[in-house]
């Protein structure tokens, strides 16, 4: 109610739609496929935001379900581990799931078809009230958990200890929102695992609370009122979990609502500054995907190797979600969903506003997979001039104004496209679906940002080039002035040297004088014997 | 399976810049019809001929500019500038008028500077505007609604009129404007209630020109409720307007005419709703809007009231668009998680 309120006095921006077309994916419980069955499991190393892992299996080697192939390599980055029990058949580059279509290193594994879990796995941690933070923040890592929310950044990065954070985290944001037209992998995760889930968050919150007052710490879980039946069985999750901190928060669908610092602002009140982490603000995020895969991570000792992935629209037969071993041919899922149809024209993964177009079915599912849509011919409106009618500007969530950037990047008059505050644009898609000119407006955005990064760089580049040539003038110049200045001294030492013989020749002298006066002049006799010599 | 790729957005809202352009010009229909039950045939020749000519210039300078014609005729904005014209230019109006108008408009104003989207002015206030310099007599020559309705000056007669010269009597058919009687008439040292028993006086404003000017709110109201224009043009600008003519009005009723007058004399509505609100040409900010809207508000009561043009929303449009490029500058809303201008 008094977010509904405040969209009548504050711009949000934002879009509401007629259809979310996400009934057609809901009708039927999400269906496990097995991995044991498959012909191969594709798996790439690189599956999180971050340094790829180091690789720690050959080919021809057999691994069991779970089994670490490959061991996390710097700060930023986590293990990979295979989804089913089998033999390795090669490491080598395969197609991955970018719109690029360029391949990267996969690890091939053929099923034995057993699915057999070693017991070299993680040991289950089921209280995991009495292990310390750093036990668990390690389990979350070693356990492969990335941001199941579409960003797969590694989760347990999130809830180290905050360095240079002004704020302590008070409040942990739950996101199951899930505002994308098409995708409902969360709902039907929030209506089938809702007490993973909250546990998966009293984890976290265990996690945080040995960094926080714990006075402070709150959990708020957003989920979109368009889904009624995940509230609910999300609700009796959190009544049954009986702690106070959890409070569910059902929030206005609009699109998109579910955007990190959108969801932020709609439940704490607060911005998180331009340029900033939810951090600064004392919130930090989690999708509620990857609060499930924690809680099994923690408490079952599974490490991520499963996820649920929505596959639909107008290109499949029967809609559906499925819980898929990561690693799976993509042809696989859409075959359990009964196939294309005469529809089929783009497949997507990820949703209708910010997903990316696949070239083909024949790529891996990766931990980022959250929905395949297959969808009819895109509408082509041939773009027509900006008419500044503001639409976009009314949509964009941030307040930016679109046209105005799309005029400057179009111009491409970079310095005016940054001081439009292109870098807080979060490419939702908003501008671009409402532009009655049919403007690809994020394309725009896409290409400025690129252009400034590399002129950024570029400059960088001449700066330290610059730099380094002063340098060099420099010391060139030091160099010279000092040679010069020893050259200097060693003249002037010169000089006092003549000057001081000079002396030295006339004290001789004056002594040799004086000596001859002596002896010219006979001594008196009472001060001999004092003035000879010894 | 092998798929074509493109880049997000995939759905788009079905709406294009023609829709847009075909509103506005749905909206525009009731005033134009009371605009001929007043005036009769020479609203409907003004209109034919305006929409013609526009079309065929437009069509013209595209084929020049070697752009596609279908798609940029469909955009409908050529109609809607030359509709716009049809309504400001006086019924009646000779064919040569009509296409001068035009072309200062399309030609100069609209497709020398880039064509939809570039133009820094409104186009039909180009052309309105130059028309109104050059030939100030047939401008200014508004038919008396009491003798030019269809039932009194046949087809006929008007074709006459708009093409062959003109009638031998038609400077017995027109009249001043009640914008143009209270101006001339106060430089004579008359007072407002006085001027205001002349015949074309109404019950609040020009004799006619109330329903006129209300019709025309009406397709305004609707286009704000299909959310085509945003509220901040029409409001600013009727605020400041009404603002300033009830300042004067209160020191002064007997040198300044009502409120009420101004906002239904001459195209205040109609600018505010039709005219103003023209995007290209309009600031695209939320305040660039209310302070866009204000000037010209406020320019309108300035010539109106002092300068020596009895109406003035062309000329306070066409200076308020000089300004929109340091309006769109200054007035860059806050940014989400930005301090912004004012701090947060």
């Amino acid at each position: 109610m008094l977010a509904r309120l405040r969209q009548w006095w504050q711009h949000t921006g934002g879009l509401e739609l007629k259809d979310y077309h996400k009934t057609a994916s809901t009708q039927q419980p999400v269906r496990k496929l097995s991995a044991s069955t498959a012909e191969e499991i594709v798996i790439p190393l690189q599956q999180h935001t971050g340094q790829p892992p180091k690789p720690i299996v050959q080919a021809g080697d057999f691994v069991y379900k779970g089994q670490v192939l490959a061991v996390a390599n710097g700060r930023i980055s986590v293990p990979v581990h295979a989804s089913t029990s089998g033999r390795i058949q090669a490491l080598e580059t395969r197609p991955i799931a970018h719109p690029s279509g360029l391949n990267d290193l996969c690890v091939i594994l053929i099923p034995d078809g057993q699915d057999q879990w070693g017991d070299q796995g993680l040991p289950p941690i089921t209280d995991y009230q009495a292990v310390s933070a750093e036990c668990l923040h390690q389990r979350i890592s070693e356990a492969g958990i990335v941001g199941l929310g579409g960003a797969v950044f590694p989760s347990a990065i999130k809830l180290q200890r905050p360095e240079s954070s002004p704020s302590p985290i008070t409040t942990l944001v739950i996101n199951g929102a899930e505002c994308e037209p098409y995708i409902t992998c969360d709902d039907m995760l929030m209506r089938e695992q809702a007490a993973e889930i909250i546990g998966g968050c009293l984890i976290m919150l265990q996690v945080l609370q040995e960094y926080t007052p714990a006075q402070g710490l709150n959990c708020f879980i957003g989920i979109e009122d368009n889904k009624p039946q995940a509230i609910a069985a999300m609700q009796t999750a959190i009544d049954q979990a009986n702690d106070p901190r959890l409070k569910l928060i059902p929030v206005p669908t609009q699109y998109p609502t579910g955007g990190e610092r959108q969801l932020i602002t709609l439940l704490t009140g607060r911005e998180v500054p331009s340029g900033s982490r939810p951090t600064a603000i004392g919130v930090l995020c989690h999708n509620v995907a990857t609060a499930r895969a924690i809680y099994q991570a923690v408490v079952l000792g599974q490490p991520l190797i499963t996820r649920y992935v929505t596959v639909t629209g107008q290109g499949v037969v029967r809609p559906q979600n499925f819980e898929v071993p990561l690693g799976m041919r993509m042809q696989t899922l859409i075959e359990a969903a009964g196939g294309y149809t005469s529809k089929a024209q783009r497949l997507i993964m990820g949703g209708s506003m910010m997903g990316v177009a696949l070239p083909s079915d024949q790529l891996p599912v990766v931990k980022a997979t959250n929905c395949l849509w297959v969808s009819e011919p895109a509408v082509s409106n041939p773009p027509l001039p900006c008419i500044r009618c503001g639409r976009c500007a009314e949509a964009c969530p941030v307040n930016l104004l679109p046209q105005q950037m799309y005029w400057y990047a179009r111009a491409r008059d970079l310095e005016k496209v940054e001081q439009q505050h292109i870098f807080d644009c979060i490419e939702c898609g908003c501008c671009a679906y409402v532009c009655p000119s049919h403007l690809p407006l994020v394309d725009y955005y896409r290409y400025a940002k690129a252009d400034i990064y590399a002129q950024r760089e570029a400059r960088a580049k001449a700066d330290l080039a610059r730099e380094r040539h002063d340098f060099h003038q420099e010391r060139i110049e030091r160099a010279k002035r000092e040679k010069a200045e020893k050259l200097a001294k060693h003249k002037a030492a010169a000089q006092n040297k003549t000057a001081d013989t000079a002396d030295k020749q006339a004290a001789i002298q004056a002594a040799l004088a004086r000596a001859q006066a002596k002896k010219a002049q006979p001594a008196p006799l009472s001060t001999a014997t004092e003035d000879k010599p010894a | 399976m092998i798929f074509g790729t493109q880049t997000s957005p995939y759905l788009h809202a079905q709406l294009s810049v023609g829709q847009v352009m075909a509103q506005v010009i749905y909206a525009l229909v009731p005033g134009t019809l009371v605009l001929l039950g007043w005036f009769g045939w020479g609203v409907v020749t003004n209109l034919l001929l305006s929409l013609s000519l526009a079309l065929l210039l437009e069509a013209l300078m595209l084929k020049l500019r070697q752009r596609p014609l279908a798609l940029f005729l469909t955009d409908y904005s050529a109609l809607v500038t030359g509709w716009l014209l049809a309504v400001a230019l006086p019924p009646y109006s000779p064919w040569w008028l009509i296409l001068i108008a035009l072309v200062f408009a399309l030609v100069i104003g609209k497709h020398l500077y880039g064509g939809l989207g570039y133009n820094p002015f409104n186009p039909a206030m180009v052309g309105y505007a130059a028309v109104l310099v050059s030939f100030p007599i047939e401008m200014t020559r508004w038919p008396n609604p009491e003798l030019t309705s269809m039932a009194q000056l046949s087809f006929e007669q008007t074709l006459q009129q708009v093409f062959l010269g003109g009638l031998s009597y038609w400077d017995g058919l027109t009249q001043a404007t009640a914008l143009d009687t209270i101006k001339t008439h106060l430089r004579l040292g008359e007072t407002v209630s006085q001027i205001s028993q002349g015949s074309q006086f109404g019950w609040l404003a020009g004799h006619g020109w109330e329903w006129v000017s209300l019709a025309w709110l009406a397709g305004g109201l609707w286009l704000l409720y299909q959310k085509i224009i945003s509220w901040h043009i029409p409001l600013a600008l009727i605020g400041s307007l009404t603002g300033m003519a009830l300042i004067f009005w209160l020191l002064n009723p007997e040198s300044y005419s009502s409120p009420l007058f101004h906002l239904l004399s001459g195209a205040t509505l109609l600018g505010a709703f039709f005219i103003a609100t023209d995007p290209v040409s309009a600031s695209t900010t939320p305040l660039g809007k209310l302070l866009y809207a204000g000037g010209i508000g406020c320019f309108t009561y300035i010539i109106r009231v002092w300068g020596s043009y009895p109406d003035a929303i062309a000329f306070a449009v066409l200076i308020m668009n000089m300004a929109v490029p340091l309006l769109d500058t200054y007035t860059q809303p806050r940014v989400y998680g930005t301090k912004g201008r004012f701090g947060s």
